[in-house]
């Protein structure tokens, strides 16, 4: 072991024992912290906005972008400005309505809506299939992170963040404190800030050398054509609607205390995404600068203080950088498991015919389903860039909850088995096109473009299915549709018997 | 392979007994609706297989007097005779046929020209009819319809009990709301008077809280509501007895604010940290200490009223749960059953005690519940 990896690993080390140890104690901690008439103290918007922010900046935005930019350049600005604009969809239509609804997952908006514990099946194996789907490029991400600070295998990274994250969650801590994962958020913001403005004085002491670049890539669409369009297409409406449909987004809606809190954190999200994603590009084109060719495009976040500052400074900020990555890879991956484990435990471990479990056991063992699958995954599954595969589960809950939830809160005449056929065959073709991508198939060019990004056509095509099978069986439209709409579509200060 | 074929035959039953099997699935199919009441839309759903079951031409369900429903043949023209068929069958009872002459038809190749009415009954109200119609008017088909028709009037029995059982639970929010007991109202407006010459500032204040909480407590509407609103009420209530026993209660509590907008059944933490403070502070002249928390765990909140008090007999505990009046923890069992009521029956109360060890009542709640919204 060199000493070049020693401020990587006491990064990694730092936060991991910092995480656990929140983790142990937090509970206990969050529990002294309030005292007499606290009743009246609900979570605050901007500070559930925070939270928000901290568990849905990924391992994806942290590292992810700052790669697809280096390689493919300005069209890849599109990841950026669909993980945040995906919140401007969820404000105009969903926020409001799906707190009113009182759903805390998105079964329970399903089972609310439809009155179905089919559809609330269905909706609990999308959520794990989609969950998974998040979980597995955190994972890599990891195991990238290690290979680049330490030279470790990139299986190690995918199994220590698994243990981390399985200790912290069994161990009760990180659930849903929002404070904790508020503070995240601003960990990660200032990991990634500080640095990129230390080089960026830097680039400037050194007379601000121009990128040796084309035009293909300092311009969107130059060369991509008709496909490229398609691509660029489908990924603006994979990322616009695909945030909605992310299980660990979802349950923090419901520490609002109602529909208008749930629009103000969500602009307020808006806000600090947008700050958050103009860093990225910066590290994609400084690093367009000084290196066109790395190993690994993931790890230019890592790689490029060193790159450009050798000596301590480079290491202290190589060690910033990487303690912003751990953290993003663990409150996203706690975030997601507690997630998944409280749908897997409530609505398939606990149904288990025979074994009833306790609801810790279940509870426990549904984490470490969660955690396990994803885990085995990410070693298994080729190396694709962080920032596809996770492009790739918004496509799949673009495709599937995204209809669900705009037609549930805006057209009343949703039924379960249109729902139902909605959900399959949006998830028959994301999933399948999700399948095909990640076992590497790439023949055709045109064909791979539709498997790559298959939103453009899987969510159309799941829209299309639930409104005709509700069309079909308008018998089935539930009883409490007209009343529950009230109540998702009135705002608070309205007087109204709500029963 | 000769052996296994009478096992094969025999295994879904003989033709009677698949005969019976189908029947009873049909009658499976019906009963939700039915379960719901006699509507409308309750009809709509339920006739289908009503028209299955008895397996003729076309079947009609009325009320008093109008058409619920119709399935099958002749709706157009028929549909409007079962009204007059049904105040007929109401003004005289029992189950009647229809001969061809009442039901005149101006189509040769309907199927429809008798009939069959039987009354619905809900304990011993006739509160509509059943009625099938068919090319003949059989003694069979009259027993047929005689029997299913008793069979729905069984269904909607249920439906009845149902929502008397729905009245029965209001009705003891209704009684718990007058229960906040003589004895507070006396001992705090007692206290309060105490104040008025030495801190009139907070006799005032006391005055006010005692004003929110009432108003709360007796508050008109609503099987549901927040853990917010609830603690809030709770708090009061604590400054209250704060404000009689000063020094000798010790309150502290602790609540994660993620789980504040929980929806929980009205009242249900009052009575709780009632019998906390009554048991925390009785026999002992250095008051009592209660620790009231409320802690997130993903899908669930949980919620625990400790107190450090005398305790109690973990048998007499258990009476009260089961409904026996045990005159000494009131509510107890009525907030158990309302939350057994609403959420089901895992998530009753769970009571830690014994005499001399405190106790401890700890509640669980999900986050989301279908049909459970304040």
């Amino acid at each position: 072991m060199s000493l070049d990896a020693a401020p990587g690993i006491i990064a990694v080390t730092l936060v991991t024992v910092a995480t656990v140890a929140i983790g142990t104690w937090g509970l206990r901690f969050s529990r002294t912290t309030s005292d007499f008439f606290v009743a009246s103290r609900t979570v605050h918007p901007r500070l559930n906005a925070s939270a928000i922010g901290g568990e849905y900046l990924s391992a994806a935005s942290f590292l992810g972008i700052a790669g697809l930019v280096l390689t493919f350049g300005a069209e890849m600005l599109w990841y950026p400005i669909g993980w945040t604009a995906g919140y401007l969809v969820l404000l105009v239509l969903v926020a409001a309505p799906l707190r009113r609804s009182g759903a805390y997952t998105l079964p329970d908006f399903a089972e609310a809506r439809l009155g179905s514990r089919a559809i609330r099946l269905l909706c609990s194996l999308l959520v794990v299939a989609i969950g998974w789907l998040y979980l597995m490029p955190q994972f890599q991400g990891a195991g990238i992170t290690l290979h680049a600070v330490a030279g470790a295998p990139t299986w190690t990274g995918p199994l220590i963040v698994g243990a981390v994250v399985l200790v912290n969650v069994m161990s009760g801590g990180m659930r849903s404190i929002t404070f904790v994962q508020a503070f995240q958020y601003w960990l990660k913001l200032t990991a990634l800030l500080l640095p990129a403005a230390v080089l960026l004085i830097v680039w400037a002491g050194e007379g601000r050398p121009r990128p040796d670049v084309d035009a293909a890539w300092s311009l969107p669409l130059a060369d991509g054509g008709g496909i490229g369009l398609y691509t660029t297409y489908s990924l603006i409406l994979a990322t616009f609607l695909g945030t909605m449909g992310l299980p660990h987004v979802v349950v923090r809606f419901y520490t609002n205390p109602d529909g208008r809190a749930a629009r103000q954190t969500t602009l307020t999200v808006l806000a600090l995404l947008g700050v958050f994603y103009l860093i990225p590009p910066v590290y994609g084109a400084l690093g367009r600068v000084h290196t066109a060719e790395l190993a690994s495009a993931d790890a230019l976040v890592l790689e490029l203080p060193r790159l450009m500052l050798p000596g301590p400074l480079g290491d202290v900020l190589t060690g910033l950088v990487v303690a912003g990555a751990f953290a993003a890879f663990l409150s996203t991956s706690s975030g997601l498991t507690i997630a998944l484990a409280g749908v897997l435990s409530q609505d398939l471990v606990a149904k288990l015919p025979q074994h009833r479990l306790s609801g810790v056991a279940a509870f426990r063992l549904a984490s470490v389903v969660a955690v396990a699958i994803p885990c085995i995954a990410a070693v298994a599954v080729p190396h694709v860039s962080i920032a596809r595969a996770v492009g790739l589960a918004f496509a799949v809950a673009a495709s599937t909850f995204c209809p669900l939830l705009l037609l549930g809160i805006w057209w009343r005449r949703l039924t379960d088995v249109g729902a139902a056929a909605g959900l399959m065959i949006g998830f028959v073709g994301s999933g399948g096109a999700v399948v095909w991508t990640l076992s590497g198939g790439s023949e055709p060019p045109l064909l791979d473009a539709l498997l790559a990004q298959p939103a453009a056509w899987s969510v159309p095509l799941a829209f299309a299915a639930m409104v005709l099978g509700s069309l079909c069986t308008p018998r089935r439209v539930p009883a409490h549709t007209s009343r529950l709409l009230v109540r998702l579509h009135t705002p608070e200060s309205v007087p109204l018997d709500r029963g | 392979m000769a052996l296994r074929r009478p096992w094969r035959r025999t295994h879904l039953g003989s033709e009677a007994d698949r005969a019976t099997f189908r029947t009873l699935h049909t009658a499976s199919l019906a009963s939700p609706a039915l379960r719901e009441g006699l509507t409308v839309e309750s009809a709509e759903r339920s006739i289908r297989h009503l028209r299955t079951l008895l397996g003729t031409p076309a079947v009609a369900l009325t009320d008093g007097d109008r058409l619920l429903a119709w399935d099958g043949a002749g709706s157009g023209h028929h549909a409007a005779q079962t009204a007059e068929l049904a105040t007929a069958t109401l003004e005289r009872g029992g189950t009647r046929l229809v001969d061809p002459d009442d039901l005149t038809c101006a189509q040769p190749d309907c199927p429809i020209r008798a009939g069959v009415v039987s009354p619905l009954v809900i304990e011993e109200r006739l509160v509509g009819t059943l009625q099938v119609f068919g090319p003949y008017a059989t003694a069979s088909l009259a027993r047929a319809a005689d029997e299913v028709a008793h069979w729905v009037s069984g269904q909607l029995e249920l439906a009845e009990l149902d929502a008397s059982r729905r009245r029965l639970m209001e009705a003891e929010v209704r009684a718990l709301r007058a229960q906040i007991s003589p004895h507070f109202i006396y001992n705090s407006l007692g206290a309060i008077a105490s104040f008025v010459r030495t801190d009139p500032e907070r006799a005032r204040d006391l005055l006010l809280e005692f004003a929110d909480f009432t108003r709360y407590s007796f508050r008109k509407h609503g099987e549901f509501t927040t853990l917010s609103e609830e603690l809030r009420s709770v708090e009061r209530y604590l400054l209250l007895e704060q404000a009689r026993f000063g020094d000798r209660l010790r309150v502290r509590l602790s609540v994660a604010p993620e789980v504040l907008p929980t929806t929980v059944p009205f009242l249900c933490l009052q009575p709780l940290v009632e019998n906390a403070v009554r048991h925390g502070l009785s026999g002992t002249q250095q008051g009592g200490r209660i620790r009231i928390s409320a802690a997130d765990l993903g899908q669930e909140c949980v919620i625990e009223v400790e107190d450090d008090g005398i305790g109690e007999d973990p048998e007499k505990v258990r009476r009260a749960l089961a409904g026996d009046d045990a005159s000494d923890s009131i509510g107890l069992g009525n907030v158990d059953s309302r939350l057994r009521n609403a959420f089901g029956d895992d998530f009753g109360l769970v009571v830690e005690t014994a005499p001399g060890a405190g106790t401890k009542v700890t509640v669980r709640i999900p986050k989301f519940a279908s049909g459970v919204h304040a």
